[in-house]
């Protein structure tokens, strides 16, 4: 099997620009909305530093085992871990096990969403202007 | 090789799956003493709500799912456990026999030993059938009294207003969800409920329910209030399902004893799930957490005692808890009320219903709960399991809490940085 490609997360290169943000926001609710971006960007010393921050598709996947209703699954192609939406139930357990806290409660859905890489073409990636965030084989 | 597991909740099907994963042909049998497939009561507010069907609380969605496992689940409730024999007594009068046993029968709903409480209307929320009978008296209009706002309470709150019935609850304690809450924190639970038009007596107990005229029963307190319902629904507290083992030499505290294996006081008999009272991350002692988490971890560890024998132990489990109040989203995580010797880091804006406490040992910390957070809120518990120290982050958290996922990453950066470097 082939390693399944990533997200690289570069904080060196980040600007803190949040197109990564709005990308997300856009694809997965159809807004553009940083609130809505399963890919979050943290600064810091008033911005002197950003990184840019989102779900590793660990191999744990502690959201996955811990669900009470099989709403997660591995995409065996891409080795994300999706939700199902019309099996999430909204308990929001998954978002406390994460500890990564990269699984969180959607206001707007009543669901949990967590970055899927976009199906293998994630947006953030391809509008990041710095190439802080690429998709490709880690090394 | 023939592992019986009694019980079909998480935990079971935790360690069933995880069994086959490790000895795919060893022999696994689960005894599910519900006539419906392995559901997950953790759903069933949600079945409550409407927002899914019956179906929709499966723990497993494919009807062949554990059929294609080679796994057997049996609908058979067990009565008794003969260790010596090795087998498990089966309600209907048959026996089954095993090589290595798990007990996974969970925890059941109680009622408070108060006059009334056994009348036809009084249920407990609980399992798929106590659902069905307050969906069918849950009417819109209708007069509803809860008794208890624990989890249970809080969680079908919301379910229950939906269904648009008059809502009073009644808790005995002085403020909201107490096993999760200190006082600042479960009272703005209260007043969310409150402003949401939900009665809410804290301080307060049932004394009695009498059957009044027609189908209305009259709910007394003891502060002397007669309050009407059609329906009662009791939260007040659950208890592990330990009944069955008596007799069978295991030893039985609050739930069925573990070592950092899984297994009772009995060779080859092994507890897990809310039936358990297994090693808590935090103090080490041992008690029932009786939450998801542990549940699936329990089953985890179970399973590999069970395959491979008592080799790889349990950490113990941090204790931690989610709740949606109403909307209102709650959290709490390991020692949330603090240790001896320790600091805490708090925010309350009770105009906007947030709320953020932290407890640190030294710089690391070592329980939080909060209200109205609903990002990143995982970070808690990868702090407290890591045992990361802050360092800086801790005066900078003392200051002020809410940068606790900045403080999370800056933590988790310098980690990244000293192994790669």
């Amino acid at each position: 099997m082939t390693t399944p490609k990533t997200l690289i997360l570069d904080a060196d290169k980040c600007t803190s620009c949040l197109q990564c943000e709005m990308a997300c926001s856009l694809e997965h609710e159809g807004l553009f909305s940083p609130a809505f971006s399963r890919i979050k960007v943290f600064e810091f010393e008033h911005g002197k530093r950003s990184i840019p921050y989102t779900c590793t598709q660990c191999e744990e996947a502690w959201c996955m085992q811990v669900c009470p209703t099989k709403a997660i699954s591995v995409n065996s192609e891409l080795g994300t871990k999706v939700v199902d939406e019309s099996l999430c139930v909204g308990c929001k357990v998954c978002t406390m096990a994460c500890p990564y806290g990269t699984i969180n409660y959607n206001t707007r859905s009543g669901k949990v969403t967590k970055c899927d890489l976009c199906g293998g073409d994630p947006k953030c990636a391809e509008v990041c202007p710095t190439d802080a965030i690429t998709y490709g084989v880690a090394t | 090789m023939h592992h019986v597991i009694i019980g079909a909740g998480p935990a079971a099907v935790s360690a069933a799956e995880h069994i086959k994963k490790l000895d795919a042909r060893s022999e696994v049998t689960m005894l599910a003493a519900e006539d419906v497939p392995p559901y997950s009561r953790m759903a069933i507010p949600y079945y409550l709500v409407g927002n899914i069907k019956q179906e929709g609380t499966y723990l497993r969605k494919n009807a062949d799912h554990f059929e294609k496992l080679g796994i057997t689940v049996k609908h058979a409730r067990a009565s008794a456990i003969n260790p010596q024999a090795k087998s498990v007594a089966l309600s209907g009068g048959d026996s089954i026999g095993y090589d290595k046993l798990l007990v996974a029968t969970g925890a059941t709903a109680t009622k408070p030993p108060i006059p009334g409480i056994d009348l036809e209307g009084v249920y407990n929320c609980w399992s798929l059938a106590d659902a069905h009978k307050i969906i069918e008296k849950a009417t819109p209009g209708s007069d509803v009294v809860l008794m208890g706002a624990g989890f249970i309470g809080c969680i079908i709150l919301e379910s229950l207003a939906a269904r648009k019935v008059n809502l009073t609850v009644i808790e005995m304690e002085n403020r909201m969800v107490s096993r999760m809450t200190n006082r600042t924190m479960g009272t703005m639970i209260k007043d969310w409920c409150v402003d949401k038009g939900i009665k809410v007596l804290t301080s307060t107990k049932v004394d009695r329910i009498d059957a009044g005229d027609g189908q209305a029963f009259a709910v007394t307190t003891n502060t002397g209030d007669k309050i009407p319902a059609d329906l009662v629904i009791c939260a007040t507290g659950v208890r592990s399902n330990t009944a069955f083992l008596d007799g069978s030499g295991i030893n039985i505290d609050m739930g069925v004893v573990v070592d950092d294996y899984m297994q009772t006081s009995v060779d080859d008999i092994y507890a897990a799930g809310d039936v358990a009272q297994g090693k808590d991350f935090s103090t080490g002692d041992y008690y029932v957490q009786a939450i998801q988490p542990t549940a699936v971890e329990h089953g985890k560890v179970a399973a590999q005692s069970m395959v491979y024998g008592n080799v790889q132990a349990n950490p113990g489990n941090v204790n931690m808890n989610v709740l949606d109040t109403v909307g209102l989203i709650s959290t709490s995580f390991g020692m949330w009320m603090g240790v001896d010797g320790g600091e805490e880091s708090e925010l309350v804006d009770k105009d906007n219903y947030r709320y953020l406490n932290l407890q640190f040992k030294d710089d690391v910390l070592v329980g939080a709960s909060s209200l109205g957070m609903t990002q990143h809120v995982g970070v808690m518990r990868g702090l407290i399991q890591t045992k990361a120290p802050l360092g800086e982050w801790k005066d900078k958290l003392m200051e002020n809490p809410t940068r606790l996922s900045e403080a999370y990453l800056a933590g988790a950066q310098a980690q990244h940085q000293n192994n790669t470097a």
